[in-house]
């Protein structure tokens, strides 16, 4: 298997430490402290193999990146490598100092995220007071630097309703590209999915206002737009199949396909500190274990999209149905389809209460 | 006038030794050019015109003028309709 293509992207999740507490959070309900992290010279290890074996982007995130001490160097790091460099920030810390660093590492690109276009709501959300005007100030900052600017909306039941808004102020900020993304329902997001899952009516209206922005800012901004499975007819191909695409890494060291894939049962996800990246990519029992469509049962083992989505999504079987080797359940095609229906069926008569995310309490 | 197309901020156009391909790099997406869309985003520097890049491809690669250029305004509005070139 090692004349695999070699993978495009490195998602390091340099740290589980955030400011912020959003209930959507794809983050582990587990989250790894300061401590298991993974040392500077661990880090300037990785991005050193990363660009041997072919690697073209590395996505910093968390958590948030700019948490680590250590973030202006591994970027800057990583770019020396030829690597294209971008930081997947929610922007509160992204002050005039760090701009300016970030600059001189030569980082080229930054994804800033918003908790929602009200700032009362955005606040709220991410448990911050303050943080809107803190983004609105880093979105600033990002263009003042004459850098490109990405803007990402996390989209839920809460605040589908303003998607137009959202995009209003992506134009007004400037922004080259605005993610309107659904939350995807994995570790905090599906802790909280009964108060997150948007209506169909919310979802068709999203999607009527995307499309209609896309139009009129056609060669100005590109919107990119991803839906929630639980409205799906067919699955999403989850991170472009297992194995295919990237590889992300957790704070601590484990590399794994996505950064949802420690909830899987039965994997030992090699560690950075004991397996070379390029073994980890060509030979890694949990690598090779989804990759491709040996693995497939019925329906996907004979259906025409099995090279398109892949299957879909492992967690998301597992999660759903306990079955990590199952269709995944957003395919219409699946037998377990249902339980999609009865989410959202779940969600619609639920309250809607938030369980925020933050670090376990120390034991005593 | 044509116009003189640029890389759209935060693009790069490189040379990818592991795979022995040029690759155009992006906030969040990558490309593969074909070899005539390499030879075509190798002149694109902001100052050429697609007029100037297509002659320039028609002399190097001996080819009817008029083609090449309808080449050259279709890849680059297909690009700049993807937000990775600004015509």
């Amino acid at each position: 298997m090692t004349d695999f293509p070699p993978p495009l992207g490195l998602i390091l999740e340099v740290t589980h430490r955030c400011p912020l507490q959003c209930p959507y959070c794809s983050n582990p309900l587990e989250l790894e402290r300061a401590n298991a992290e993974l040392t500077t010279a661990d880090w300037l290890h990785v991005l050193d193999q990363a660009a041997e074996i072919g690697v073209l982007q590395v996505h910093f995130t968390g958590g948030e990146p700019l948490s680590r001490r250590d973030i202006v160097e591994l970027v800057a790091h990583a770019g020396g490598r030829g690597l294209y460099t971008n930081i997947i920030t929610s922007g509160v810390t992204l002050d005039d100092k760090m701009m300016a660093n970030l600059m001189r590492a030569g980082v080229d690109h930054i994804q800033l995220s918003f908790q929602d276009v009200d700032a009362a709501e955005n606040d709220f959300f991410g448990g911050s007071p303050g943080a809107f005007a803190k983004k609105r100030a880093a979105a600033e900052r990002i263009r003042g630097a004459g850098l490109p600017l990405t803007l990402n909306f996390v989209v839920h039941r809460g605040n589908a309703d303003r998607v137009t808004r959202m995009i209003a102020m992506a134009e007004e900020l400037q922004a080259e590209r605005t993610e309107i993304a659904h939350v995807q329902y994995y570790g905090w997001g599906l802790r909280n999915r009964n108060a997150l899952l948007p209506t169909r009516a919310q979802l068709e209206s999203s999607t009527a206002a995307v499309e209609a922005a896309r139009l009129r800012l056609s060669g100005r901004m590109v919107i990119d737009y991803v839906v929630p499975d639980y409205h799906a007819a067919r699955p999403k191909a989850c991170m472009g199949g297992w194995a295919r695409r990237f590889i992300n890494i957790s704070p601590s060291g484990h590399a794994m396909p996505c950064h949802a894939a420690e909830t899987l049962p039965g994997f030992t996800f090699p560690s950075v500190r004991q397996m070379s990246l390029a073994e980890i990519w060509h030979n890694s029992e949990a690598f090779l274990r989804f990759r491709g469509t040996a693995w497939m049962p019925e329906p996907c083992a004979s259906c025409d999209r099995r090279e398109i989505d892949w299957g879909g999504c492992r967690c998301q079987a597992f999660a759903l149905l306990g079955d990590l080797n199952a269709t995944d359940p957003a395919c219409e095609l699946s037998p377990h389809h249902h339980v999609m229906h009865e989410a959202l069926a779940e969600s619609e008569a639920s309250a809607g209460t938030y369980v925020f995310r933050r670090m376990a309490k120390l034991e005593a | 006038m044509s116009p003189a197309p640029r890389l759209s901020p935060g693009h790069k156009l490189r040379f990818d030794q592991v795979r022995q391909a040029w690759v155009l790099l992006g906030p969040e997406r990558l490309f593969m050019p074909d070899e005539p869309a390499v030879e075509i985003l190798k002149l694109v520097d902001g100052e050429r015109t697609t007029h100037a890049i297509a002659e320039n491809l028609a002399a190097r690669f001996d080819a009817p003028l008029e083609t090449i250029q309808g080449d050259v305004d279709t890849m680059l509005a297909e690009l700049a309709a993807r937000g990775a070139i600004k015509l």
